[in-house]
C-alpha cells in the first residue's frame, strides 16, 4: 500500500497522474542536465588536474631561483626591490555560464606592457639570479591565473553535480515510485468502489422486481397447482 | 576592477611582489583568517595561499567555496609541496562522480618535498 495516506477520489487520481507526468519530465531533465555537467566537469578536471602538476613545479622551481637571488642578495635590497615593482595586475572577472552553474572566468591587465617592468629594482645592487627568478615568476603567470579559473569552477561544478545526482536519484528511487504506488492504489480502490456498487444494484433490482411481480409465490403457486393435478 | 593576492609567510610569497601580485604575509593564528576576510572584502577576486596556511584557513576558506568570488587557491610554499591542492581536485572529483576515477592509478596526495 501506499506510504502516504490519501483519499481514493477520482480528484485525487487526477492530480497524482499529473504529478507523475511532472516528474518524470523533471528526472528526465535533470539527467541530462547530470550528464552534460558530469561530461564538461571530465573534461575541465583534466585540465585542472595538468595545470595544478605544471604550477605547483613551476612554483617550486622559481622558489628555489629566489632562494639563489637572495643568497647574492643582502635580504633589504631584495625586500625594497620586489615590493615596489613597477608592475601591477588588474583582474578583469567575466561570468560564464556552464549548464546553469555561474563560473568566473579571469583575465588580467598588466598595468604597463612593458615586458622589463618585472625589473624594477636598481641594477647596481642586484645580481642577474634575481633576473632569472622574476623571469621564470613572471612566466608563470598565466598558468597561475588560468588555473585559479579552472580549479574554481570546477569546484562549483563539482558541488552542483552533487547536488543534481541527489535530485535525480530521489526522484527515481523515491518519488516517482511512490506516485506510481498511490495511483495504482486508488485505481484499485476505485474499481473495488464501481464493483462493490454494481452489485448493490443488481441485488436491489431483484429485490424491486420481485415486490413488483411476485416471482417467488407465483412459482410456488405452479408448483402447487402441477401438484394437485 | 578586481585584483590577485598572495598571502603566506615571507619566504614562499615574496617572490610573487616581483610581477606585481599584492603580496600579504601572514602566519598560522587568527591574525591570518582577519587578514582574508580583508582581503575578500577589499575587493580580491582571486587569493593564493600557501598550502600549509591553507590547511589552518580551511574553515575560513570553505565560507566563499559557494561563490564563484573569490577563488582562493591553495600553492605550495617554500616549505615544499604537501600535496594539498592535487587532493583537492582528487575531492571534487569525487564528490561529483561518487568515485575517485581520474586519479586511481597515480599516488596522489603524496608529496614530495624539495
Amino acid at each position: 500500500m501506499a506510504k502516504k495516506q490519501v483519499n481514493p477520489t477520482r480528484m485525487e487520481l487526477t492530480a497524482m497522474k499529473r504529478k507523475l507526468i511532472t516528474a518524470i519530465r523533471g528526472h528526465k531533465l535533470l539527467k541530462d542536465k547530470r550528464d552534460e555537467l558530469m561530461r564538461q566537469f571530465l573534461a575541465l578536471v583534466k585540465e585542472n588536474k595538468a595545470l595544478r602538476e605544471e604550477v605547483e613545479e613551476g612554483l617550486l622551481r622559481s622558489a628555489s631561483n629566489f632562494a639563489l637571488a637572495r643568497a647574492g642578495i643582502s635580504s633589504q635590497i631584495l625586500d625594497t626591490g620586489l615590493l615596489i615593482s613597477g608592475q601591477q595586475i588588474g583582474l578583469e572577472v567575466g561570468r560564464k555560464n556552464i549548464m546553469g552553474v555561474l563560473t568566473p572566468s579571469f583575465s588580467f591587465k598588466m598595468r604597463s606592457m612593458d615586458k622589463s617592468s618585472i625589473y624594477s629594482y636598481g641594477l647596481s645592487f642586484t645580481t642577474e639570479d634575481l633576473d632569472i627568478a622574476a623571469k621564470s615568476m613572471s612566466d608563470m603567470l598565466p598558468s597561475l591565473l588560468r588555473l585559479a579559473e579552472v580549479e574554481k569552477s570546477c569546484e562549483l561544478m563539482a558541488a552542483e553535480i552533487e547536488k543534481t545526482r541527489r535530485r535525480v536519484n530521489a526522484l527515481e528511487y523515491t518519488m516517482i515510485p511512490e506516485m506510481q504506488e498511490t495511483i495504482k492504489y486508488i485505481t484499485m480502490k476505485l474499481d473495488e468502489n464501481e464493483r462493490a456498487n454494481q452489485i448493490r444494484l443488481m441485488k436491489v433490482k431483484d429485490m424491486m422486481l420481485e415486490q413488483a411481480h411476485h416471482y417467488e409465490e407465483r412459482a410456488s403457486g405452479e408448483n402447487a397447482d402441477l401438484a394437485l393435478e | 576592477m578586481y585584483k590577485i593576492a598572495v598571502l603566506g609567510d615571507h619566504d614562499s610569497v615574496y617572490g610573487f611582489a616581483a610581477v606585481g601580485l599584492d603580496v600579504f604575509f601572514a602566519e598560522e593564528g587568527p591574525a591570518a583568517a582577519r587578514r582574508l576576510r580583508e582581503l575578500v572584502d577589499g575587493g580580491y577576486a582571486v587569493i593564493y595561499i600557501t598550502e600549509s596556511l591553507f590547511k589552518f584557513l580551511e574553515k575560513d576558506v570553505s565560507n566563499y567555496s559557494e561563490k564563484a568570488i573569490p577563488a582562493i587557491i591553495p600553492i605550495p610554499g617554500a616549505s615544499g609541496n604537501t600535496g594539498l591542492g592535487i587532493e583537492r581536485v582528487r575531492k571534487s572529483v569525487e564528490r561529483a562522480v561518487g568515485s575517485d576515477m581520474l586519479f586511481g592509478a597515480s599516488e596522489a596526495g603524496k608529496g614530495e618535498t624539495v
